[in-house]
Parts: structure tokens; sequence; C-alpha cells
């Protein structure tokens, strides 16, 4: 019972990561990975602050998944999330100001990020709080890591550094575009080419296999 | 065989038991008791952190102060108030926050005395939100000689170049502020008047020149005639 318990809470756990990521394969929550991903530590920064609601929302959710009846739960959900993220923002500007500097454009865009509103119909809606925990997370790192991905490849071409320190010396003339909102669009679809591109060799060799 | 058929049609089973479907009131009670409790904790959360939020501007706005006047080590309150700048106390400032908001800018002073410059704050609609701004003023050569953003919530990584973008920053450094501020794009600077855009950001620079010539329009002649004024009466506010 209780290996089962683990082995079901690995997998809520790591299928974000990787086999469900929401920027990969299910393209969700483009908004904030196509708007702050034009370097590193916005991108991280982003992620970061999304996981932390991710979870957040996650948990209380499931806490009153139920409570609220079937037909108007997205709006209670919008209700719920809207109100954690600014009383987030609230206890950011009171306690960390210097954090919430940093942060405050990217609190406000997290409420239109439909990851969150998309995790909590999909799963926390339907399961016990600590698998919904254990799935914001791997959600959460799961996006943090696409847009670090994308967030490198953004900074390197449109801005010539990475963590903000240059890295082919001041000759290098940055790709501006790249830093631009196309540059976001052109970085994720040659990404989402490479991925899927990834998936059919995958798909092909195990149909030779089975041959 | 056929009868079964007709069975099937009659009750079509979907293997999940029927949903009871709650009643309009339970809908709306339900959605009701959410609002309510959601405006309460954002009220809660807003009553609590509102003061510590406050006491970190005013902590913020003292450290900008200081930070756009090179050399100021103290600074006086003027407020605007019937068509001149009277010096106040600032405690007298607080307690006039609750009702209208007083026009106020401060004046620094170097280690001798003297006066280094004003320290202006500005707000406008920027790109996302309202743009808050201080910058220090040198009456004398008509130049802003520092530059604090406040309050940003401009694009990550366009508009908040606006405070994270040294090349930017030094726009201004040195800007002479007549007979307008005006905008050039990035590497066409040739005033020293203009202010050098960023890339990418045009909405969020010209906001920010928006910002400075209204500030500067609105506080140049107070200044200019407070200045003009008795010399003595500056001493005496010092005293």
């Amino acid at each position: 019972m209780s290996q089962d318990n683990t082995s079901r809470a690995m997998e809520e756990f790591s299928k974000g990561l990787w086999k469900e990521n929401q920027i990969f394969v299910t393209i969700l929550g483009m908004c904030p990975s196509l708007a702050v991903t034009n370097s590193v530590i916005n991108g991280l920064a982003m992620g970061v602050a999304t996981t932390v609601v991710l979870i957040l929302s996650n948990l209380l959710i499931s806490l009153f998944r139920n409570v609220i009846p079937n037909q108007v739960r997205i709006t209670a959900f919008i209700i719920i999330i809207a109100t954690l993220v600014q009383v987030i923002d609230f206890l950011l500007a009171a306690l960390f100001p210097s954090i919430h500097k940093e942060l405050g454009a990217f609190i406000a865009l997290i409420v239109v990020n439909c990851i969150i509103l998309g995790r909590a119909e999909a799963f926390a809606a339907k399961n016990p709080p600590w698998l919904s925990v254990l799935d914001g997370t791997g959600m959460g790192i799961g996006f943090t890591f696409a847009l670090v991905v994308i967030g490198v490849i953004r900074e390197i071409l449109g801005n010539g550094s990475l963590f903000n320190i240059s890295l082919f010396g001041p000759k290098f003339e940055p790709w501006v575009i790249m830093i631009l909102p196309p540059g976001g669009f052109i970085t994720l679809g040659f990404l989402l080419l490479g991925f899927s591109w990834y998936a059919q060799r995958k798909i092909k060799k195990s149909q030779q296999k089975e041959k | 065989m056929e009868e079964n058929k007709n069975i099937e049609i009659n009750t079509p089973d979907t293997g999940i038991p029927e949903e009871k479907v709650p009643s309009s009131f339970r809908l709306i009670f339900t959605l009701g008791i959410a609002g309510f409790l959601a405006g309460l904790i954002m009220a809660g959360a807003y009553i609590y952190t509102k003061p510590m939020i406050d006491a970190n501007k005013a902590a913020a706005i003292e450290r900008a102060i200081y930070k756009v006047l090179p050399n100021c080590v103290s600074f006086k309150l003027l407020e605007f108030k019937e068509g001149k700048l009277t010096s106040i106390n600032p405690k007298e400032n607080k307690k006039a926050a609750k009702g209208e908001v007083p026009r106020l800018v401060y004046m620094g002073y170097d280690k001798s005395d003297r006066v280094v410059g004003f320290a202006i704050l500005g707000s406008e609609i920027g790109f996302a939100d309202v743009i808050t701004i201080m910058v220090g003023y040198d009456a004398n050569k008509k130049t802003i000689i520092g530059y604090e953003v406040l309050e940003c919530k401009e694009t990550p990584g366009l508009g908040d170049k606006i405070f994270k973008d040294p090349n930017f920053r030094k726009n201004f450094t040195a800007l002479l502020t007549e007979p307008d501020i005006l905008f050039a794009k990035k590497g066409e600077k040739h005033k020293d008047n203009e202010v050098e855009a960023i890339t990418g950001a045009t909405i969020s620079s010209k906001a920010v020149i928006r910002l400075l010539n209204n500030s500067m329009k609105e506080w140049k002649e107070p200044i200019n005639n407070f200045i003009k004024a008795d010399e003595n009466k500056i001493n005496e506010i010092k005293k």
C-alpha cells in the first residue's frame, strides 16, 4: 500500500518535469513564457514565483474541492487564485520590499497564467491535497526549466550575455530582435520543432522495434 | 435482443452515477460566500500590510533623495502652498497626508550647508502601470543631475530597463531641461536636452520623458522664485 502510494506520488511529481511539460508539451502559459524570458534571470524569477503560487493554489483548491459545486468551480478557482496572488503581492511589498521591486511586474502577470487554472481544473479539483502539492511542484519546476531554456537562448543571442555577464566582449553586435517579442516566438517555435522531432523519432524507433 | 436495445436507449448507462444538480440558490450562495471571504482576506491583508508598505515607501524616498542629489547629507521638506514654497515639518506632513495629498519637494544640502539641488517626485502612466521617478534638479544649471525609479511595473527585460540599463540612466547625470527634454533614438543623441531611448521600449522611454517635462513644468518656477527670495530666509529655515 505505502509502496503504491510512493510510486503514485513520484509519478505525479515527475510527469510535469518532462512528459507533460506545460510549455513544451501542452503549450500552456504562453503569455509569461514569451513576455519575460528575454534573460535567464527574468525567466528564473518568473518560474520560481509561478511555482510558489501554483503549489499554494493547488493546495487550496484541493482542500476546497468538495465544498465547491461543479457548476461554478471555474469562477471559484479564479476567485481563489486572484485572492492568493493579491495577498502574496501585499505581503512581499510589506516584508521584502527589495524582492517586491524585482518581482512586482511578474506577480501581476501570474494571475493570467493559464497553467495555474489549468492545474486547478485538471488535477487539484479531483485529487487530495498532498498529491496536488506534488503535482504543482513538478509542474512548476518543469515550467521554470522551460523558461530558463528559452531565456538562455534569447539572452545569449539578443544581449550577448548570460546571467548579465558579457560573453563575447564589447565587439559583439547583439541580435536585438531576440529580446523583443518576435524573438520569443522564434525561439519557442524552434524549441517546439525540436521537441516534436524528438518525440516523432522516439515513436518511429519503438515502431521499428515492434516490427 | 430488440428489447435489450430499447432498454439501453431509455437509460443510457454512462458508468457515472447521475449528478444531482444543486439549486441556483446554492450556486449563488457559494459564490457569494467565496467572494465575501476573498474580499475579507484581501482587505485584511491590505490593512495589515499598509503601515509596513508605507514605511518602506518613506524609507525608499529618503534613500532616493541621497542618491539623486550627489554630495547631499541632509534635506528639508518644502511644500507648495498658495503659490509659493514653504518649509514644513516632516511630522506635520504626516498629518496632512491623510487629507489631500500635499505637493512636496525636497531640498538637499551638502556638508557645508550649501543647497546642492532639489529632489522632485513625479508619476506618469507607462506601458503597464504608473511609473514613479525621483530626479535631482540643479536649479542653477537648470539640469537634471540624478535619477531614481521608485515604482515601475514595466515589462521585465524591456520597459524595466528604465532603471536597470546603466546606459539609459547615464542620460540623467547631466540632462539640460531647457527648453524641453526631447526624445532621441538610440545612438542619435546630439544635444544636452535629449534622452537616448531604449531599443524596444519606446513607450516606457517616452513616458519617462513626459514625466520629467511635467515635473519641470510644475516645479521650475516655484523653485526659481524660492531661490530668488531672500538668501537669509533659506538660512533661517536651516536654523
